[in-house]
């Protein structure tokens, strides 16, 4: 049982990654980027790519791959998210979800049906594991994933809080006409708020390709998980995302205890029931990450 | 000079047009008697498409609910025809009364839907889908993903089944559009009109804007659903993976922002471009799929009214009589 509350927290941590691009992206731009989870699975194909070409861990890849993701990021702003929210939201979601469609067919054109892993390329780590006494055995790599996560989520709030490219985003994010009357350029925060979201992906990736296996249509799965652990951990910080991220890994965990489906189902029904509660207290409020911010600069 | 004014709803092209699908409702009828089989399995995948497009044209057009989890309510549709069907209900009953019961079963679900906002609520909806694909694969009768065939279809030899299936999608789509165009035509479309422009305004005018969303959610859930379960008798075999796939809702997008979103004409143009697309591309496999996806990209982006929005702005043609206009003339 202690195993099993270990593996599911462990499991949130992956989920808290998927979910920080996501949760960014959201908060600070309006946007919901419906390729998100297509995108990480581009991702883990670039650092299989490195590796199969190089020979070199994925590790070293991560070097070229997370820029080529800000890149990335950089132009998707430009090409999709900036004129279809000029739109308003609801061309956004349409012209993600037209984007998540072309790259999972593109990835199935290019690298065919199989599913693949970086775990060859990563040696012991896939599989070595520690031993914590009492029959209790944690993999190193859902370890390293766990603390990426806090890494990561930690950086973005240290960002966000500190510095002044972190201001200059929650002032847009607030207030995007009188962030410019101040001398704000609101196209350039844009650019690199969508670079920052890119680069949280990139490391997506290639959690999901050293941790699992991945092929091209993975892309929605991950959407889902990446989107439920945000709503369901949508309350006061950028920890919610985290706290999100392990109430869905240990519900999917628990659940895989009671059936084979049970993994998926558990999942999908804490996220309604979470929806349920909220509907029963009314408060639904997804962009509080930017309220804590607020807060803090007050 | 005293400038004069008419509101009128009815204009020529719209008499015209009301005429023109009438004779084609009669015209579809006969063909059903023409005993050409692939024109009537071909037709009844048309009336899939027309009732797909027209119900996700309802919600994204016209309630402002865009939806990537419609195929929630097309596989649901498709299982409960095969679940009824199985405990004895005769087979085309089956397929009606599934629509019923999915219908029923989307008034909870919208009270926990409704309360998410564009992008939650699209991502949201997919999330509904799977849920509601796992619970199906759980009934022993479906035998998880390998999946099951409508046999009870075998009572009918295979020339009265495309018949009686044809004209059951004539009527049922008749019936759903028949029912969508009287709604848009009363009080409630300039409701629903007023909420897809500015959901807010409108409700601080007094419209129950819950109210009008909840009622076009559980139509579109509806109109999945008869859909699905028409897909069910055209295809027989019944696998969870098909039917609750993402890929419906891709379709959907692609044939109302093609044909144009929130014009009712839109999205059945939208549907039949959508067929044609699909009967000569689809061997394309792959880069068909890539296809549609790209042209949902620049749709949206550079092309957001569709061919009939344009057409719309462009000449002021309506083909059904659902606005109402405004005509001055000056007199002395």
């Amino acid at each position: 049982m202690m195993g099993l509350l270990v593996q599911g927290v462990l499991l949130g941590g992956y989920y808290a990654i998927l979910a920080a691009g996501l949760a960014f992206l959201y908060s600070v731009m309006g946007i919901i980027n419906l390729a998100h989870g297509a995108l990480a699975v581009v991702a883990a194909y670039m650092l299989l790519l490195f590796s199969q070409m190089t020979g070199m861990s994925p590790f070293v890849g991560l070097l070229l791959v997370l820029p080529a993701m800000a890149v990335i990021g950089v132009i998707v702003e430009r090409g999709i998210f900036e004129p279809s929210s000029r739109g308003g939201p609801l061309l956004a979601v349409l012209a993600t979800f037209g984007m998540s469609v072309v790259i999972d067919n593109l990835l199935f054109q290019q690298f065919g049906a199989n599913t693949q892993s970086l775990a060859n390329f990563i040696g012991d780590l896939s599989w070595d594991s520690w031993d914590l006494g009492g029959g209790l055995y944690v993999g190193k790599i859902s370890v390293y994933t766990f603390l990426t996560a806090v890494f990561v989520l930690g950086g973005l709030q240290l960002l966000l809080t500190f510095t002044p490219v972190g201001r200059a985003i929650r002032a847009t994010a607030q207030d995007s006409d009188t962030a410019g009357l101040i001398g704000l350029d609101a196209r350039r925060i844009r650019m690199i708020s969508s670079a920052i979201a890119f680069i949280t992906i990139g490391i997506a990736g290639a959690a999901l390709g050293m941790r699992s296996s991945f092929s091209p249509y993975a892309g929605g799965a991950l959407l889902l998980f990446a989107f439920q652990a945000t709503v369901i951990g949508g309350t006061a910080t950028v920890w919610g995302t985290l706290i999100g991220g392990i109430i869905l890994g240990l519900a999917q965990t628990l659940g895989a205890q009671i059936a084979p489906q049970g993994f998926l189902i558990g999942g999908n029904l804490v996220f309604f029931a979470v929806l349920f509660i909220r509907l029963l207290r009314g408060d639904m409020n997804w962009r509080s990450v930017l309220r804590l911010n607020r807060k803090a600069t007050q | 000079m005293n400038p004069s004014y008419r509101i009128e709803r009815w204009t020529t092209a719209s008499r015209i047009s009301v005429w023109v699908f009438a004779l084609l409702f009669l015209a579809a009828c006969f063909l059903s008697q023409s005993g050409n089989d692939s024109l009537l399995s071909r037709g009844v995948v048309l009336f899939v498409y027309v009732l797909l497009a027209a119900t996700w044209n309802a919600l994204a057009g016209f309630a402002g609910l865009m939806s990537v989890g419609q195929q929630a309510f097309f596989g649901l549709g498709a299982y409960f025809a095969i679940r009824l069907s199985d405990s004895g209900v005769p087979v085309f009953a089956a397929m009606g009364l599934s629509a019923i019961i999915v219908a029923a079963l989307s008034w909870p679900m919208s009270i926990v839907m409704l309360r998410l906002k564009d992008g939650e609520f699209a991502i949201g909806m997919w999330v509904l889908a799977s849920l509601c694909h796992l619970l199906v694969n759980l009934d022993p009768l479906i035998q998880g993903e390998t999946g099951i065939s409508l046999i009870a279809l075998n009572a009918y030899d295979p020339e009265t089944r495309r018949v009686i299936l044809f004209l059951f999608a004539l009527v049922s789509t008749t019936a759903v559009l028949g029912f969508l165009f009287f709604l848009l035509q009363s009080r409630f479309g300039t409701a629903l009109q007023a909420i897809r422009d500015n959901d807010e305004a409108a409700g601080s005018l007094g419209v129950n804007v819950l109210k009008a969303k909840r009622l076009i959610f559980v139509f579109a859930a509806f109109g999945g659903a008869i859909a699905g379960a028409l897909w069910l008798g055209a295809n027989i075999s019944f696998q969870p993976k098909t039917y609750f796939g993402v890929q419906w809702s891709a379709y959907m997008i692609f044939m109302v922002l093609v044909g144009g979103i929130g014009t009712f004409e839109g999205a059945i143009l939208g549907a039949i471009v959508f067929f044609i697309i699909e009967t000569f591309f689809a061997a394309f496999g792959v880069w068909y799929l890539i296809g549609l996806g790209t042209a949902a990209i620049v749709f949206s982006l550079v092309f957001p009214q569709g061919i009939w929005g344009t057409v719309v702005r462009k000449w002021n043609l309506h083909l059904l009589p659902i606005g109402r206009r405004l005509s001055i003339s000056n007199e002395k």
